[in-house]
């Protein structure tokens, strides 16, 4: 069996599976649980400065949207960071770290944007004897009206100079969590890590309204007659996160910073892929939050059976393994030509591939008397719509071409790789000669 | 104890209360549960939404099935209703009786792939009703046009035509020999198809469209004369069904205990304490439609202790679905293949049933060895005629008769015999009687 232990900026754990900061890990009852299912971290739900803690509203807290079986694929949350006195919070901590010191306890941080409170906060932190510390510039809602949160994570010298003052004031790990709710993720990575960071996390929550009430006419979740924007998460977002984990681990300014993946991970093959392309380990809330802790079991035993699959003997193997494969568009292979193929074995004849094709595409697939569809060579560009709007897996294929044959589109044979930086067609090439 | 019954299935006879009244109870009850709403949501998103939807061509009425389920996958049955009641106003019932395992769902993409199609008669069902639990009707008249047709038949056919006619602005008014209106719908399906009077509940919504004057208790050809109808009105349609029952031409067929099953069904229909109807001990049904299949079942159901349909040919060529079948099987129905009957036996009343087994010869089916089936109760079920013949056939589903008369349903020599084919046939009717009187 492989081995899932990680050892994440100097922080190990018995596998990459951590409980991201979030209503799951606000309390000692909740986070021994979370270890006793066997999870192999956790960053305990982020604390703030000293004093009256924050309050919550007391109406709905969470808006989702739902497939069919009202199965989650999106949740979106106006929770604040812990209402829960510092105090208690610190204790629990230290308590629940003497118990399990193979698992990973990082602490979750937001105060406000001055020297003085981070510095006041690391202080009390100090005796817990938590892993890490990782600094919450990620959430959309409540706290970023206040200056905190996703208000400082927008701004990537803030970042920078928060980050200084903690690497200056604590000896702990330290990672920086980003919020998706930017323009180019790089940027606050690249902050992050000239600040002095030891990794970063991602993505947070992004900006969202769920869904509208269209009796009340209130943004869902309602409160009293009105909503506000909330932080969106759960199945739907991990595509917005894959992208943004995987800039940061090919841009030449933050490649080798470590990543913690974070974003919509429900199963081990999610969190597989967030490895893949860069992420030392990953954070998962939503699937917790919508099954409970056994879903960790699932993600272990999928995860190890995998790398067994593949001969990978550590996670080091899985880790970043993907990255050289993620490109820009104009590095692409322009002579690599598919076609797509219907197995007819395969083919229930419902006619979508060719409805897609023959109204919103190239009218490259033809229906017979008898509902038989096949595909015209000659008119295939096998851009993927038919394969993907297929409802039998595998029953619609790309097949590629050998170099040398004959694209009976274009009728030109299929040469060697060459992309748009070479094309005739792109300006910049005849500038160049 | 007060509630046990009278009598059991093995008390001898043509007896009544063999069953406790709970037993009466469920066995009549709602045979197939609706859909509530979360269910229609998933049932719904199973549909493909196929291109050029081989349901849709299978369905004698060409209901959008594809569309109606997507309306109801997004929160909208009304609308899912309103797609099916324009093309097939009695979408209700035929949501409960359609053999859709021969039809819309026999065809769905998804029984071919796995086995298991979009539930769309049921689908169909929870968008119907939906909407007639509001009580509205969804259709206005057009202005109206000052041409009068007479509808002969209340049942599916006629119903089908004197609304569509209705709704293009023609006054119409429906005759019906029975006392209620409905047809098989309300005297010919059986009691768990349609349980809590919903072929009654249904004539009445569908009259909400206004502009039909009906009128029971009339019979053609003995209270009203084609050739009158023609003379006070623009058009007629006749829906009249098939009034006569086929015999079975086999000694000791006039012994007592020997019945027609329609007669039974619409009995039982109409009888409101199901405990109250007597049922033999030994139950033979003779026959492989439908009618055979609701006779034995519900032979079944009042309490017979056994219950044997015997069909003449092999499990193939009868008429009743696989599913009704097993349905009949299920629900305790032994069911013989092969064998014709020979005789009635029996001194006064039935005793036993004389049959042959049967093959198939050149000249048709061939008798072979025989054997007797214990019987104090026959049902013959072998095919329904029309009981006169006051147009002139020709084969046609559609028959015109001196340019002013059409018709549609059973009586059309359609071959189907089903309420969905009747419906389609007296709507594509009342378009045809429109075209020609607005020509």
């Amino acid at each position: 069996m492989a081995n899932l232990t990680t050892t994440f900026i100097g922080i190990k754990s018995p596998n990459p599976f951590w409980l991201a900061s979030a209503p799951p890990t606000d309390k000692e009852y909740n986070v021994r649980r979370a270890f006793e299912a066997g999870w192999g971290g956790v960053v305990w739900k982020t604390l703030g400065s000293e004093g009256p803690p924050v309050v919550n509203v007391n109406g709905p807290r969470y808006g989702a949207i739902w497939g069919a079986d009202r199965r989650l694929l999106g949740l979106n949350n106006i929770e604040l960071i812990t209402d829960r006195p510092l105090e208690v919070n610190l204790r629990e901590i230290k308590s629940v770290k003497r118990d399990y010191k193979d698992r990973a306890l990082v602490i979750s941080l937001m105060v406000p944007c001055d020297e003085e409170s981070w510095k006041d906060i690391l202080h009390r932190i100090e005796d817990t004897e938590a892993d890490g510390v990782e600094l919450n510039f990620g959430c959309p809602h409540g706290m970023a009206e206040r200056g905190m949160g996703s208000a400082v994570g927008q701004v990537p010298e803030y970042i920078e100079m928060v980050t200084r003052w903690v690497k200056q004031h604590s000896r702990m790990p330290c990672i920086v969590k980003l919020t998706p709710n930017i323009s180019d993720i790089r940027k606050p990575a690249e902050a992050a890590k000239r600040g002095g960071a030891d990794a970063v996390s991602l993505i947070n929550t992004i900006n969202s309204i769920t869904s509208v009430n269209l009796d009340d006419f209130s943004p869902e979740p309602m409160i009293d007659g009105k909503g506000t924007h909330g932080g969106y998460c759960g199945p739907a977002v991990k595509p917005i996160a894959l992208n943004m984990v995987a800039e940061i681990a090919r841009s030449e300014a933050t490649r080798g910073l470590p990543i913690s993946g974070i974003g919509g991970i429900t199963t081990w093959r999610d969190a597989a892929e967030f490895m893949a392309l860069g992420a030392g380990n990953v954070q998962v809330c939503t699937a917790a939050m919508t099954y409970g802790f056994k879903v960790v079991q699932e993600m272990i035993s999928g995860l190890s059976d995998y790398m067994d699959d593949k001969g990978m003997r550590s996670t080091d193997q899985l880790i970043g393994r993907a990255v050289p494969n993620v490109t820009d568009w104009q590095f692409l292979n322009l002579n690599y030509v598919a076609k797509a193929h219907i197995n007819q074995d395969d083919c229930i004849k419902c006619g979508r591939c060719y409805a897609a094709c023959e109204d919103t595409s190239h009218q490259a697939i033809a229906m017979s008397a008898d509902r038989t569809f096949t595909v015209k060579d000659d008119e295939c560009v096998a851009c993927n719509l038919c394969v993907n709007v297929c409802p039998v897996q595998d029953c619609i294929t790309m097949v590629a071409l050998p170099k040398g044959e004959t694209d009976a589109r274009t009728g030109r044979k299929v040469g060697d790789y060459a992309n748009w930086t070479t094309h005739p067609n792109n300006p910049s090439v005849s500038v160049a000669e | 104890m007060s509630d046990s019954p009278q009598n059991t299935p093995l008390s001898a006879g043509i007896v009544a209360h063999r069953l406790s009244a709970e037993a009466y109870h469920a066995n009549f009850a709602d045979v197939q549960p609706p859909l509530d709403g979360h269910e229609a949501r998933v049932a719904a998103d199973r549909c493909y939404f196929c291109h050029d939807a081989p349901c849709m061509t299978a369905c004698p009425t060409s209901i959008d099935i594809p569309l109606f389920i997507r309306q109801i996958a997004t929160g909208t049955p009304d609308a899912a209703a309103k797609t099916i009641f324009s093309q097939n106003i009695l979408g209700g019932m035929c949501a409960r009786v359609c053999p859709t395992e021969q039809l819309c769902e026999e065809v769905c993409v998804r029984e071919v792939a796995e086995g298991k199609p979009v539930e769309i008669g049921r689908l169909q069902r929870f968008a119907t009703d939906t909407l007639m639990a509001k009580g509205v009707h969804p259709f206005t008249r057009a202005a109206a046009t000052g041409k009068k047709i007479a509808v002969v038949g209340a049942g599916p056919a006629g119903l089908a035509c004197a609304h569509r006619l209705a709704m293009k602005g023609h006054a119409v008014t429906i005759y019906e020999a029975r006392s209620k209106p409905g047809g098989l719908n309300e005297y010919g399906i059986a009691t768990y198809k349609t349980p809590e009077n919903f072929a009654m509940r249904e004539v009445e919504w569908l009259l909400k469209i206004g502009g039909i004057t009906l009128k029971t208790g009339v019979t053609l050809g003995k209270d009203v004369a084609l050739d009158s109808l023609q003379a006070d009105f623009d058009a007629v349609f006749l829906g009249i069904g098939l009034g006569g029952v086929n015999a079975l031409h086999a000694a000791g067929e006039d012994l007592e205990g020997v019945r027609n099953a329609v007669d039974f069904i619409a009995e039982l229909r109409q009888i409101a304490d199901k405990s109250a109807l007597a049922i033999g001990r030994d139950v033979v049904v003779i026959g492989g439609g439908m009618t055979a299949v609701d006779a034995a079942v519900q032979s079944k159901l009042l309490g017979a202790n056994t219950v044997t349909m015997v069909y003449r040919r092999g499990k193939d060529r009868m008429s009743a679905s696989a599913y009704e079948q097993d349905h009949a099987t299920g629900a305790g129905v032994r069911i013989i293949y092969g064998a014709a009957p020979v005789r009635v036996l029996g001194q006064g009343h039935v005793e036993a049933v004389e049959f042959a087994y049967t093959h198939e010869g050149p000249k048709g089916l061939e008798m072979g060895e025989s054997f007797t089936l214990k019987a104090d109760q026959v049902f013959k079920a072998i095919g329904q005629t029309l009981a006169a013949a006051p147009i002139a056939r020709d084969g046609a589903k559609l028959v015109t008769h001196s340019g002013r008369v059409w018709a549609g349903g059973d009586c059309a020599a359609g071959g189907e015999d089903l309420t969905v084919t009747a419906v389609a046939e007296g709507r594509d009717a009342a378009e045809a009687i429109h075209a020609s009187l607005m020509a």
